[in-house]
């Protein structure tokens, strides 16, 4: 009888918890599914235009069909068949002005295509009855060449690896091999170096400014500490385009710095400080620092100072009992600041964009340059899709050691 | 803690001290002295940029605040700003009232996720929205930007809540249960007048988060989209102009009031809830 009660009011607490739980998911719902929308989804977007790109299946589909069913040797043109699908696919574009779209894609690939292509387009429409592969000889003698064939067929499927060849400096040639890039555009590499450079120099150096300043503080009279922390804190909270315009200020060639060395007749000529990497490192540095020293200090409070006294009673010198006693307590909030501020610098893109010069741009400058200027979208995916593997894959080693909530700001 | 050296200090340690105090003081400055630079220069009466500055005017404050484009600019911000906020306040206080329920399975991979906008390089989401927002055929409008700006904006209101309700005693919520108040009610009379300084603390950070932001702007915004931000960052492009800088002026102003008022909403927090620090 009692074991069957108690089995019972088990049964009824379980049951209780999993109602408690499930009103919990519903208030937790409402936010999960905006995130999902206007934040899961936009990435995953991002992750699958970097391998999806149907604008030649799309808009040849005739061309394709007719490619696969010949299937020939990569070093040979195809035959008539091929040609006449070709110039319907090509009537069909030009009624619904997509030739142009197909044209740019082709030339992304292979410059010069563009031209090759468009030239054909604008005849098409005069031609009626075949034989096409004259007609496309004329229009251009590229055309029984096997270079822009081959490119077609690189993508001819709607998803390829195309994008993320040329964000790793190699493309894929007419005869379907993977070749490096030519020299002039090998520039991906060193990009991803550059990024891991800059974002590797900012956090040393947020770690030595960092970490005096936060061991000064945790061992302040709290007064005193949280004063100076607004110090701290108040550019924290300043505008981030603020700290960069300031940093302008600071160190263009008629800025402070500049004026203030020469006035004092230290240097004659003003120094470049600005548009370059000393500007980046030293405005990101700026910008970054607090959340560095925010971690380490509300780690470095926690460790009792008796442990320290412990240590030097015990016959420790100072040294020692700080590089043995005191500083391995301090890992968690090293770790924690550091990776937080590697992450961070890695995605920077507007304080490199406006205190770099072109040698000096990011991983992200090049993610919206090829959105805007070069308009290769698939590109600029594959690009953010690189940066975001990265970044979440520290994110996952951040939240092992510190754990999400800790993202205490302020 | 006191910063008093020990008396059984060695003389190696009497000037440890020192150095350590005179390398943090100039932490400090290096932390500060950019953002004070801006100030005397806001105030510059010449059209171009000098150092020391000679004479001062208001001229530059008056041209941000009658020049239209400037003023569409600030429009624009607060606008965007406020929708942002309420949107991320409204959905994250709610989801850290179920977060704060004890033992929830997952609890921990749905902070990971919702707290990630925060570390996510905001250039991958402004690419990735805009793919996704043109489908939906709403990128270059208000609507695109104010959605992103929330899910920017929502992880600082999760955090904050989720810390508050940390110190909040659950008992008083079982108590107004048992007196027979619904969970709504309970909520509004018993757990929102407690909390309160967190959730506003929140929406605080949320606030200053769409307000600062720049990228998303550059690539959902349409021309009549163009934010405080975003044209600051037009004229930083071409040259720094005195307008600007007294922008740079106003914003500065507008941190030092948002730490203000956070400091206050902290200690009100800590009243609320007697929780001793």
């Amino acid at each position: 009888m009692v074991a069957d009660s108690t089995t019972a009011l088990g049964q009824r607490l379980r049951k209780a918890e999993r109602r408690g739980h499930f009103w919990a998911y519903v208030l937790i719902a409402p936010l999960f599914l905006f995130v999902a929308l206007s934040f899961i989804v936009p990435l995953g977007t991002v992750l699958l235009n970097s391998v999806y790109d149907p604008i030649i299946p799309d808009n040849l589909p005739r061309t394709v069909r007719a490619l696969d069913a010949w299937n020939g040797p990569r070093d040979q043109v195809p035959p008539e068949p091929v040609f006449a699908a070709l110039a319907q696919d090509l009537k069909v574009a030009v009624q619904e002005q997509k030739a142009g779209a197909i044209a740019n894609r082709l030339n992304i690939e292979e410059s010069g295509l563009r031209t090759i292509f468009m030239r054909a387009a604008r005849r098409v429409a005069a031609q009626e009855e075949g034989p096409w592969t004259p007609f496309f000889e004329a229009a251009d003698p590229a055309w029984v060449q096997p270079l822009i064939w081959g490119n077609i067929r690189n993508l001819a499927a709607p998803t390829h690896s195309l994008f993320f060849l040329s964000a790793l400096d190699a493309r894929r040639l007419a005869d379907n091999s993977v070749a490096s890039q030519p020299e002039d555009q090998r520039i991906h590499i060193t990009i991803y170096l550059r990024t891991l450079g800059v974002a590797l120099t900012v956090t040393l150096a947020c770690l030595a400014l960092g970490f005096p300043l936060a061991y000064l503080l945790a061992h302040l009279r709290d007064k005193t500490a949280n004063l100076l922390l607004i110090l701290v804190l108040l550019p924290f909270w300043t505008s981030l385009l603020v700290r960069t315009t300031a940093w302008m200020v600071v160190l263009q060639k008629e800025g402070v710095i500049n004026s203030l060395l020469q006035t004092l007749g230290l240097i004659a000529e003003p120094l470049p400080l600005v548009f370059n990497r000393f500007g980046v490192v030293a405005a990101m540095t700026h910008i970054l620092l607090p959340f560095m020293i925010l971690p380490m200090y509300s780690v470095m409070r926690q460790i009792p100072a008796s442990y320290v006294r412990a240590a030097r009673s015990l016959g420790a010198s100072p040294s020692t009992a700080f590089l043995r006693v005191y500083l391995p307590q301090c890992v968690p909030g090293i770790g924690a600041g550091a990776l937080l501020v590697f992450i961070l610098a890695l995605g920077y893109y507007i304080t490199p964009a406006l205190l770099g010069g072109s040698t000096d741009q990011m991983i992200s400058y090049f993610v919206a340059d090829n959105m805007g200027r070069s308009l290769n979208w698939g590109l600029a995916s594959a690009l953010a899709a690189i940066l975001l593997a990265a970044v979440l894959a520290l994110y996952a080693i951040y939240d092992r050691i510190a754990g999400p909530g800790n993202l205490k700001l302020g | 803690m006191s910063n008093a050296l020990p008396l059984y200090a060695t003389p190696l340690q009497r000037i440890g001290h020192w150095i350590l105090w005179i390398f943090c003081t100039a932490v400090l400055v290096f932390l500060i002295a950019p953002v004070l630079v801006v100030a005397p220069l806001a105030f510059n009466n010449e059209p171009y940029f000098h150092f020391p500055v000679k004479e001062y005017s208001l001229r530059w404050f008056h041209e941000l605040f009658t020049n239209p484009a400037w003023l569409n600019a600030i429009y624009n911000s607060v606008v965007t700003a406020v929708l942002a906020t309420l949107l991320a306040t409204t959905l994250g206080t709610l989801a850290a009232v179920g977060l704060n329920h004890h033992n929830l399975p997952g609890k921990r991979l749905i902070m990971a996720v919702l707290v990630s906008p925060m570390i996510v390089p905001v250039v991958v989401l402004a690419v990735g929205s805009y793919f996704f927002f043109s489908k939906l055929g709403i990128a270059n409008s208000l609507l695109g930007i104010v959605l992103v700006h929330a899910v920017l904006g929502m992880p600082f209101v999760v955090i904050t809540v989720t810390a508050t309700l940390g110190g909040f005693d659950m008992n008083l919520m079982r108590a107004a249960r048992g007196l027979g108040s619904s969970q709504i009610t309970a909520f509004r009379r018993v757990m929102l007048p407690i909390v309160w300084p967190g959730v506003l603390s929140g929406a605080l950070f949320a606030f200053a988060t769409s307000f600062d932001e720049v990228v998303v702007v550059l690539f959902l915004g349409g021309p009549e989209q163009t934010t405080l931000p975003r044209q600051m960052w037009t004229g930083l492009r071409e040259q720094l102009s005195p307008t600007i800088l007294s922008a740079a002026f106003m914003l500065i102003l507008f941190a030092i009031s948002m730490l203000l008022l956070l400091e206050l909403l902290r200690r009100r927090s800590v009243a609320l809830r007697g929780v001793v620090e």
